[in-house]
Parts: C-alpha cells; sequence; structure tokens
C-alpha cells in the first residue's frame, strides 16, 4: 500500500507546508505561533525569580526575621503570578487554536487533494492501485496531523525554551554555559544517529505493513479457491514470514524509539552533575566569572543554573522525541503533494451545450428552460455564435492511438455513426473495443486523426458538455451508498422520482427494486454488495436511462445478465436504444445480431465491417466467431 | 475480552516481564536522583571541598548510568515484548480467519479484515506498549515522589494533597467528555473514506457522467462537517495543557511563598534552600505522572474500539467444523440431496434453495440451468461443505458430508469457481495447489485435458510463466483452463465447474467435455453452465429456478417436457445450432 521510503525529501516540503498553512490561516497561524513563542519565553523567566527568592532566603534565614523578608518576597512572588497567569493563558489559546488550525489545515488538505484528484485524467486510475491512491487520505494525512498538531508546535516551543533558557544561563555565567554546550553537542549527535536510525526502521515498517496488507487481501479474495483446495496450512506459513519481517522492522524501530528517551535524558543528569562540579570548582577556585548580570561566582548562580541545566536538556529530549513523526510527516507530506502536483486532465473546450428552441423557420436559439432539445453552442473567433442542434452523429477518422508511446493499441480506425445508428465492436480481449469507447467520451485523448461529434470536433467541446451527451454502461458496475433512487438518479440529479421509476421499468429494473426491503429507498452500502451482480448492472442502465442521452456506449452492459433475464431486459434495452446513437461492445453474439453495422476489431484493426447477414456470406471472422470455432476473449 | 489478549504474549511473556522490572527499576532511580542533586546543592551551597562535591557527584554518575542502562534494557524489551505481541495477534487472527467458511467471512467484509488485522493491531500494539512502560512506571513515580516530597518538605508537601486530586479529577473530567466525541467522529471518519475509494474505483462513472463539481461538493460537505467534529473534540483535549499547566504553578507559588516563611522563620531548623529546590523538582514530577496516566487513560479508550474490533474476530467461531470420529474415505463419487434447503444467514426472509432431491450416480455428467439467482452456486456449494444445509441432508458416497473429515471431502471434491482465481506466482506453482507432489508429467497431462497445455506451451517461460495477481496477464478463456488443469490434478471424485467455461468458445468447451468422457469417466462431473450447448450432452440436466428443481431430465426429454428449457434454447439456438 505504501511507496518505498524516500529518506531525501524534495527540498521545498517543509517550506511549502508551512507556506501552506500560514496561507490557509494568515491571521491565526502568526497569532498561534506568537503564543507558542510567548509562552515558551515565559516559562524561562520565571527560573530569574525564583532564584530571586531563594537569594532572599539566603539572606535572611539565618536571622530569622520574617517580618522584613516577606517585604522582598512579596514583590516576587507578585510578579511570579503574572507571569504565570500569562504562560497560562498563552498555553490555553495556543492550545484552542493549534485545536481549531489542525483540522481546519487537515480538512483542507483533504478537500484538496480530493478536488485535485476529480480532476486527474482516467489513466492516473487506471495507472495507480486504488490502495495506494486511498492511503494518501488515511496514513498520509495521519502523519501529516502528527506533523502538524505534535512535532511543529512542540519543536517550536523546545527550540524557543533552549534559546531563552541558553541566553538566561549566559546571563549567569559564560563558563558554566560552555560546559551545558558541549553537552547538548553530544546530545544533538546522538539523536541523530539514534532518531534517524529509528525513522529508517519506521519507514521499513510502513512498507511492511503495505506488504501484509496486499497478502491478506489476495487471500481474502481468493478465499474461497483456498477452502475448496485446503490450502490452509501453506497460506500461513507465507503469512508467517511476512508476518516476521514486519514484527523485525517494528521491533527495531521501536527499540531505537524507545532507547532515545534515556540516552538523552541521562546525558542530561551526567551534563547535571558535570554543571554542579563545575560550579563547585569555580566557586573554590574564585576564578572570575564572566556573565551578563556580572554577578560573582556563588551558590546563588550555582543552583539555579543547575535547575536550567535540567530544563534545558528536558527540551533537548523533547527534541528529539520529535525526530520521527517529522521525518514520517514530511514523507506523507511528500505523497500529498506528489497527488496535488499530477497533471490535470486538460480540457481547453470551448463548445458547450445548453437547451435549445427551434422555431418554425428552423432557427435554433438559446433559452433557459428545459425544453428537451439540445444544441451546441460554438462560439467563433470573429465573436459571432453559431448554434448546432445536438443529434448524436458522431465521425470517427484515421485514429491511431496508444496508452503509451511504445504501443499503438489502435491503428487507423474510421467508424461513421449516423444518429439513431447502432454500431457494434466484437473482437478478443485487448482487440481494442473499449479503448474506442475510451476515446468518444475522452477518457483519452487521441494521437492521430479526428473524431467529430455532430461536425463539431471533440476536442473543442467541453469536456464535461461532450459527456453529458453520452450515456455509459460499462461492464464493471459501480454504484454509490445510498438508496437505489438516489443512484438511479445520478443520471440526472433533478430527474424526479416519477422519472427515476420510469427509467427503471424501462430497464426491466423495477420488478427486482420493488421487492427489496424497502423498494426504491433501499440503502446500497458496499458498491451494492446485497444486491447481485445482474441486478447491480440492471440499476447502472436505469441510470444511463434517466441520463436520456443522444449517444449510448455499452460496453458489455448486459453480460452479467444470464439470457433468460436479458431476453427480459432486451425489450428494454431495445426500447432504450430507439432513436440514439448506439456503441455496443457485447460478448454474446446473440446481443449484437441486431446492430445497423458490426465492425469485428483484431489486435487494434477494424479487419471486418457490415451487418450480420453480410458478415456471416463472407465467411470470415465474424462467421467463425459466431459458429464457435474462435474464442471470444 | 482482556484475557484472549494475554494468551496471544506466549513467547513474549518474559521480554514482557523484563521490561516491566528495568523500568520498575529506571523509576526507583530517577526518584532518587533530585534526592542526590539536593543533598549536592546543599554541599556546594555549605562550601564543602570539591572531593566531597565530587563524591557526591560521583554517586549521580553512577546512578545515571545505571539508569541508562535499565533503560535501554526495558527500551528493547519493550520494543520486543509489544512487537511480538502485535505479531502473534495478528497470527491468531489470520489463522482464526483461515478456518472461518464462507457464513463467517460474508458477516465481515474483506476491507474490514484487513484493517482490523493492520491498523487495529497496531493501535493495540501501542497501548500495550503503554501499558508495559507507563503503567508502572506513573503509579510508580507518583507514590515514590509523594513520599519523599513528605519526607524532604514535611509540612509543605501537603500542596499534593490538594493540588494531586484537583488535577486527577480534571483529567478525568476532560477524557470522559472527550471520549464520546472522539468516537463519534471516528465512525464519520470511516465513512467518509469509504466515500472516497468508492469515488476512486468508480472514477469512470464520475466523469462519465461529468459528476466531478457534485462529488467535490458532498466530499466538501462531509469533510467540513468532520472537521467542526473534530475539532470540537480536540478542543476538549486541549483542555489538557493549560489545566496542567495552573497546577504546576500554583505548587511552585505554594511551595515558594511558604517554604520561604517557613525556612526564615524556623531559620532553617525545619526547612533549608535545598528542600525547597527539591520540592519543586518532586512537584513537577508528580504531576508529570499523572498527566501521563490521564494520557493512557486516553489512549486505552481509544483503543478500546480496536480491541473490541479484533476480540469479535478472535472470537468467532466457525460455523463448520469436523465431526468428531470423521471418516477419512469416500467410497464413491454418487451425489444425493435429500429435502435440502438452504439460506446464507438466519435472518434471510428467502431460502436460497428449497426442497431440492437429486440422486447423482457415480460417473455421471450433470448439467445445471438457471437464470442468475436461481440458486446454481448455492446448490453446488453444499457438496464440498462450504455451507452446510439448514435442513435436509447432503450424502456423497451414501454418507453425509458432514460425517466425513473436511480435508478428506474436499481433497475428494475438485471445485472450479464462478470467479475463478489465480495467485501471483509461476503456472506451475498455481496449478500445484492442486497437488504438491505432482510430477511435470501430471502438470502436462491435466493441461493437455483442459486444453491448456497448447497455449501455455506458446508463451515464452512455459510453465514458469509469471501470472501476476488476480491472473490478469493471461486472457479470461486461459484463466479458465489453468484453473480447470488446476482442479484436475487433485484426481478428483466429484469435479463441479460453475460456470467456468463461460470465456472459453464453444469448440474447446467441447473438446474439454470429450477428454472428461475419455480420461475421468469414474468422476461424477457437475457442468453450471449458461449455454445449453455445453450442457445438452450431459447424462442429466437439472433446471432450477427460484431456488427450487424445475425440471430434470436429459436434453432431449426437457425439450420435449419443459417450457422453460424450451424457451432458454431458442433464444440461444442460433451460434450453438451451427456446431
Amino acid at each position: 500500500m505504501n511507496k518505498p521510503p524516500k529518506m531525501k525529501f524534495k527540498k521545498n516540503v517543509f517550506s511549502r507546508t508551512i507556506k501552506m498553512l500560514f496561507g490557509y490561516y494568515p491571521v491565526l497561524a502568526p497569532v498561534t505561533v506568537f503564543c507558542i513563542l510567548f509562552s515558551a519565553g515565559i516559562s524561562a523567566i520565571p527560573a530569574i525569580f525564583t532564584q530571586k527568592i531563594i537569594a532572599i532566603i539566603e539572606k535572611w534565614w539565618e536571622i530569622g526575621d520574617w517580618q522584613s523578608a516577606s517585604k522582598e518576597i512579596f514583590p516576587v512572588i507578585g510578579i511570579l503570578l503574572g507571569l504565570y497567569i500569562a504562560a497560562t493563558i498563552s498555553i490555553a489559546v495556543y492550545n484552542q487554536l493549534m485545536a481549531y488550525i489542525t483540522q481546519g489545515f487537515l480538512c483542507k488538505m483533504r478537500r484538496t487533494m480530493f478536488d485535485g484528484m476529480q480532476n486527474l485524467p482516467v489513466k492516473y486510475f487506471d495507472t495507480n492501485k486504488h490502495g495506494d491512491i486511498m492511503s494518501h487520505y488515511t496514513n498520509d494525512i495521519d502523519t501529516l496531523r502528527q506533523l502538524v498538531s505534535q512535532a511543529l508546535p512542540h519543536l517550536l516551543q523546545s527550540a524557543a525554551i533552549v534559546l531563552c533558557v541558553l541566553s538566561v544561563m549566559l546571563y549567569y555565567s559564560v563558563y558554566m554555559t560552555t560546559v551545558v554546550i558541549v553537552g547538548v553537542i553530544v546530545m544533538i549527535n546522538v539523536s541523530k544517529k539514534v532518531g534517524g536510525g529509528s525513522a529508517k526502521y519506521f519507514m521499513k515498517q510502513q512498507q511492511s505493513i503495505g506488504k501484509a496488507e496486499g497478502f491478506i487481501q489476495e487471500m481474502m479474495n481468493g478465499q474461497k479457491v483456498v477452502k475448496v483446495f485446503s490450502r490452509e496450512d501453506e497460506c500461513e506459513k507465507q503469512f508467517e514470514k511476512i508476518n516476521n519481517e514486519l514484527y523485525e522492522d517494528s521491533r527495531k524501530a521501536h527499540s531505537f524509539a524507545n532507547i532515545l528517551g534515556p540516552i538523552i535524558g541521562n546525558i542530561g543528569n551526567i551534563m547535571y552533575v558535570l554543571a554542579a562540579i563545575a560550579g563547585g570548582v569555580f566557586i573554590l577556585s574564585g576564578i572570575r566569572n564572566i556573565s551578563i548580570s556580572g554577578m560573582p561566582f556563588s551558590i546563588s548562580i550555582v543552583v539555579p543554573f543547575l535547575n536550567m541545566t535540567k530544563q534545558f536538556t528536558g527540551n533537548i529530549n523533547q527534541l528529539s522525541q520529535q525526530i520521527n513523526s517529522v521525518v514520517m510527516g514530511l514523507a506523507g507530506a511528500q505523497r500529498i503533494y506528489d497527488v496535488m502536483d499530477e497533471t490535470k486532465e486538460t480540457d481547453e473546450g470551448y463548445v458547450t451545450l445548453v437547451n435549445a428552441k427551434v422555431d418554425e423557420a428552423g432557427n435554433i436559439t438559446e433559452t433557459d428552460e428545459r425544453t428537451g432539445k439540445w444544441a451546441w453552442k460554438h462560439p467563433h473567433n470573429d465573436g459571432t455564435v453559431t448554434y448546432t442542434l445536438l443529434m448524436g452523429d458522431v465521425q470517427i477518422t484515421d485514429v491511431d492511438f496508444g496508452y503509451n508511446e511504445e504501443k499503438t493499441v489502435l491503428k487507423n480506425i474510421s467508424v461513421y455513426a449516423k444518429p439513431g445508428q447502432q454500431v457494434a465492436f466484437v473482437g478478443a480481449t485487448g482487440a481494442g473495443k473499449t479503448t474506442i469507447t475510451n476515446l468518444i467520451n475522452r477518457f483519452y485523448d487521441i494521437a492521430d486523426g479526428k473524431i467529430r461529434y455532430d461536425g463539431i470536433n471533440i476536442n473543442k467541446i467541453k469536456k464535461s458538455d461532450l459527456r453529458r451527451s453520452l450515456g455509459l454502461v460499462l461492464q464493471e458496475t459501480n454504484l454509490f451508498s445510498g438508496t437505489v433512487m438516489e443512484n438511479i438518479r445520478y443520471g440526472r440529479l433533478e430527474a424526479t422520482d416519477e422519472e427515476c421509476i420510469e427509467a427503471a421499468k424501462l430497464a426491466g429494473a423495477d420488478d427486482f427494486i420493488t421487492r427489496l426491503p424497502d423498494g426504491y429507498e433501499t440503502e446500497l452500502s458496499n458498491n451494492g454488495a446485497n444486491l447481485s451482480q445482474g441486478q447491480r448492472q440492471l440499476i447502472s442502465i436505469a441510470r444511463a436511462a434517466v441520463k436520456d442521452p443522444p449517444v449510448m456506449i455499452l460496453d458489455e452492459a448486459t453480460s452479467s445478465i444470464d439470457t433468460h433475464t436479458e431476453a427480459i431486459v432486451q425489450k428494454g434495452m431495445d426500447k432504450l436504444m430507439e432513436d440514439r446513437t448506439v456503441f455496443v461492445i457485447a460478448h454474446r453474439l446473440s446481443t449484437v445480431k441486431d446492430s445497423d453495422v458490426i465492425m469485428v476489431l483484431d489486435k487494434g484493426e477494424i479487419i471486418e465491417r457490415g451487418n450480420h447477414e453480410e458478415l456471416i456470406n463472407k465467411k470470415g471472422t465474424y462467421y467463425q466467431l459466431y459458429t464457435g470455432a474462435f474464442e471470444l476473449e | 475480552m482482556y484475557k484472549r489478549f494475554l494468551k496471544s504474549v506466549r513467547e513474549y511473556k518474559t521480554p514482557t516481564i523484563i521490561s516491566l522490572v528495568f523500568i520498575t527499576l529506571e523509576a526507583v532511580i530517577e526518584a532518587l536522583i533530585p534526592f542526590i542533586t539536593a543533598e549536592l546543592v546543599n554541599k556546594i551551597k555549605l562550601g564543602a571541598s570539591i572531593r566531597t562535591v565530587g563524591n557526591v557527584g560521583l554517586i549521580l554518575l553512577v546512578l545515571a548510568m545505571l539508569s541508562l542502562a535499565c533503560g535501554a534494557v526495558a527500551g528493547f524489551a519493550s520494543a520486543k515484548a509489544s512487537t511480538g505481541f502485535a505479531k502473534n495477534l495478528r497470527h491468531d487472527i489470520f489463522s482464526n480467519i483461515l478456518k472461518f467458511s464462507f457464513g463467517n467471512v460474508d458477516k465481515f467484509s474483506h476491507t474490514s479484515l484487513v484493517t482490523r488485522m493492520t491498523t487495529d493491531v497496531v493501535n493495540v500494539q501501542m497501548s500495550f506498549m503503554m501499558l508495559i512502560r507507563v503503567a508502572i512506571r506513573s503509579p510508580l513515580m507518583l507514590i515514590f515522589s509523594v513520599v519523599m516530597a513528605f519526607i524532604m518538605g514535611g509540612k509543605l508537601a501537603a500542596t499534593f494533597v490538594v493540588i494531586i486530586p484537583v488535577l486527577a479529577l480534571g483529567l478525568l473530567a476532560i477524557s470522559k467528555k472527550a471520549m464520546p466525541a472522539f468516537r463519534r467522529v471516528f465512525k464519520k471518519y470511516d465513512k467518509l473514506n469509504e466515500s472516497i475509494e468508492e469515488n476512486v474505483r468508480a472514477m469512470r462513472d464520475v466523469k462519465g457522467f461529468a459528476r466531478e463539481e457534485y462529488e467535490k461538493k458532498k466530499f466538501g460537505e462531509a469533510a467540513e462537517n468532520i472537521r467542526m467534529d473534530f475539532t470540537k473534540a480536540e478542543r476538549i483535549v486541549a483542555l489538557n495543557a493549560p489545566l496542567m499547566q495552573i497546577c504546576v504553578y500554583a505548587n511552585s507559588i505554594f511551595v515558594l511563598l511558604f517554604g520561604s516563611k517557613l525556612t526564615i522563620t524556623s531559620q532553617g531548623a525545619l526547612l533549608d534552600v535545598g528542600q525547597i529546590s527539591a520540592m519543586l523538582t518532586y512537584g513537577m514530577q508528580i504531576l508529570m505522572s499523572l498527566m501521563m496516566l490521564s494520557m493512557i487513560y486516553v489512549m486505552l479508550t481509544m483503543s478500546a474500539e480496536s480491541i473490541k474490533r479484533i476480540y469479535e474476530v478472535l472470537e468467532e467461531k466457525s460455523l463448520l467444523t469436523n465431526p468428531e470420529n470423521p471418516l477419512t474415505e469416500i467410497t464413491d463419487g454418487s451425489i444425493k440431496f435429500n429435502d435440502v434447503s438452504f439460506k446464507y444467514s438466519k435472518k434471510a426472509k428467502k431460502n436460497a434453495l428449497s426442497d431440492i432431491n437429486l440422486d447423482i450416480k457415480s460417473g455421471m455428467t450433470v448439467g445445471i440451468l438457471g437464470g442468475t439467482g436461481s440458486g446454481k452456486s448455492s446448490l453446488v456449494q453444499l457438496i464440498p461443505r462450504l455451507y452446510d444445509v439448514c435442513e435436509g441432508e447432503v450424502l456423497v458416497g451414501g454418507r453425509d458430508v458432514r460425517e466425513y473429515d473436511l480435508d478428506t471431502l474436499r481433497n475428494s471434491v475438485a471445485m472450479v469457481l464462478q470467479k475463478n482465481m489465480l495467485f501471483s506466482g509461476t503456472i506451475k506453482e498455481n496449478l500445484r495447489w492442486g497437488n504438491d507432489e505432482a510430477t511435470d508429467e501430471e502438470l502436462i497431462e491435466a493441461c493437455k485435458m483442459a486444453q491448456a497445455h497448447e497455449f501455455i506451451e506458446s508463451f515464452p517461460n512455459k510453465y514458469d510463466t509469471f501470472i501476476e495477481q488476480g491472473g490478469t496477464n493471461v486472457s479470461g478463456g486461459q484463466r479458465q483452463r489453468l484453473c480447470i488443469a488446476r482442479a484436475l490434478l487433485k484426481k478428483p471424485k466429484i469435479l463441479i465447474l460453475d460456470d467456468s467455461t463461460s470465456a472459453v468458445d464453444t469448440k474447446t468447451d467441447a473438446l474439454i467435455r470429450n477428454e472428461f468422457k475419455k480420461f475421468i469417466p469414474e468422476t461424477t462431473k457437475l457442468i453450471i453452465a449458461q449455454r445449453v450447448s455445453s450442457v445438452s450432452d450431459a447424462d442429466m440436466i437439472i433446471l432450477l429456478d427460484n431456488g427450487m428443481v424445475k425440471a430434470v431430465g436429459t436434453h432431449e426429454e426437457l425439450l420435449k417436457t419443459s417450457e422453460m428449457y424450451q424457451e432458454i434454447y431458442n433464444q440461444q439456438s442460433g451460434g450453438a445450432e451451427n456446431e
């Protein structure tokens, strides 16, 4: 499910994420950053005042005069209280803002990705595994969420605290700060090594999970076969191997992650001791202190300094814990950006489909109401607009096409379909039948030749309008979650309930739909898992019928319906095909027998054409197919 | 429920215990460290010699090294324990799924089974690790720190008596409020992902109907809806941080204020500076461990859903089990159905099959015809016991199928399914599913019978040609013939072809049937077909309609007696006649 780990990122992944965050939230994001920095800064300052109080206690405890001491202590505590309140407020604010921004950001990312995906060419979906596409929405968004909501604020906060503490430390003593900095360098190097190792194995773990997922999926799909052949033990053995690999990667990843904390934490402890000893040495040896404050070495410097060392190393530890999230988050972000950056389906079409009125003289005018007549609105360079009535005349001339450059799938295809004609394509799997229909609705663009629709080059027609004028029933039926009625209405969103039921009757689907528990209101889920393959095909035929387009493409539309049911559907299909230009691809030759013209395709070329009688008399490939001498698939 | 999970820990009990022990040790040492540092601060303050300072420092260093060692051991051990636990869990789930009957599988969807084995197991793994790493350590730290605070700070430690319950209650309230919110969100989130998947799958339909904008709008609304719910839930959780902060600050103000008073008024007798700073440190530690505990609580409740989902699969008992003293031999390939009724689930209103009575002699060729949903596949699936009958009995070789050992039964009944499946691997590997020990000659023999040898030989790598997942790189007809060959290799007593020559041309179809007659005459052959031509020469044709036997007889008999058969025959006459 996952692409191989990329340890090297494109340079801009990080900056792009930040830019998008600030782009979406030009006000809130900076406010959040400010709050984080403020609360970080403010949490370093109290150390100074704590130290002040301790100094006051130092001064007074032997005298034991609380009255006089309290006069010095209370104002300091007052300041502390003020700082604490400010810090608490800023923490409360930024945590609330962060929750808001993170979810908003993820929502925008999801939508941007989804919107972008809708505009991707069909090719993208044909060449990418669906599981991979899905994992962008699940795994990758999840890692991004970790990055934005956890890692980034922590990073910012810890870095700010580290800087603040560092400056306070310098305020006290440069010498002692040097001791701490040496320790920090060691810490950073260790985090890099251990943290990097952990990130590497986490990425590997993701890959192994993907592999396991793939295997389970395959075995689930083939479960009946596994059972029928009693192969359970072999399956288990194979799974064991994959499972063990996953375990190894996962164990290593977590080991590294688990030991990072103790290592950094204890380097912190060691630094604490070193700083204490250094402090002691400095006090005793009476070396002159170099510091911003100008205070001489004394217990009142060393004690708060030691506390700050703890705070300092604690925050470095925090930073190091974020390495995994950052690496995985950036990898996820990268994959998401890759999807967003995919080349979109281009559409230079400017000819649109409009409702039309035809007066007695045959003049076509555009209108807003639904007249049942449609026209192509064709604006020209000189500013004039012409209207062509939508008829369903399709002309394919000398078309060449290949899904990639090396392999041509179609050669020199020419097909003319007059309005109302039925054109059938027959041929073996891979002969190019479906490819032709892919070109008519511009799922793919032709390499050479021309396709004209009502005399207009289809490249000039706006894709959405072109597709609106074509009805499509595919071999593989896809239904959406929702009621049966909603699924039929998918063909035309304005259709009334009556129109949908009418279409279902036409398709011969009304009979079984009314027998469903809730009739037309029956909820479908999981691609209509509760229906049979044939029933799903009937719904998809009804869906195309309600669209009522002048041109229909039926790609193995009745393949899953048995001949008995097909006979019933056939009447509906005949009615559906009436007065329409129809392209039929069929497995059973009996379904294409009555077509006006039948094209026999072989290896991307039309080798025979004519109607049923002509082709039978010819005694060529069609004849052999028909008599069963050749295999169709 | 949790007991069932603990069973899966198995060989990882030792690392689990090791990790618990060492984490405890680490916690003890870590609690000692501030105590020693306070000592160190005092020593420095009292102006002790470098040597004394060094001595205390040395103790600290040793403690740090010890703590590091314990931490490292615990880190490795807990990683091993939790990932090993996850591995065992996956293994247990998978092997249970393999035991599932189809009735069981129909209950769970494929994608849900996959998610249970991946995402849900990872959730449980993380919780398990949290549990062994923090669940002992945090309360321990808490108790230790409180005790130490009382020893060090005396009366001052009373502050914790107030703060701890306040914080604990606060955290509990927050998680109590957040949990249901999250659970709601996750349900919606699943739905959202389902709709994305639907879109990816149905992209051709979306584009074909030019519904891109409509889908964008629909998705946008769903995504915004989730955003609102998610934000609400997360904002509740976000209250954790300020609450925590308030407690830390309140503690430090209290300690500073009353600590200084106590120190000064008692002239250092009751409290000294070192103790004050130790109190501040312990305060921090106590609150941190409380925070950790609340995190565990949240995580456990969050993964409770995962635990429940996994448990469902683990506890699912296969509906089909071996009888106690199973028969391990099947005498012949005769099949008998006595008053059989069957439905896929208890809830189903309609029977898939009702009142089926059939008597098929060993070695017969039987054709089964019928419309979509007439029960053809259901009928034959009862023979190798892919499902069990609801009423009546199915006999094979004169004995009820439920008396046989499942493996014995399924090894004698070969079935080529309607939805043919080849697995990723070479042709040879795929064929050997039928019989692991089959020699190359046997493979070729079977392929010749299934009319597959010729096209296999035409591939550059012949029998070693690699088949892609799902068998996408061979044509439908070729795939079907490979599946038939695979079934033949089992040398079955009963061979069932469930519409498995639909993509094979009529001529080859006939050739395959001829080979069957010639080479495996003693095997009972059941052929489900769409084409009358595929079954017209059978010894017996069964016509099914609506789950019931409509007619039984030979081609000639049925043509005379059955109206429905005539109808089907007439529809298909055309190509088939000219054969």
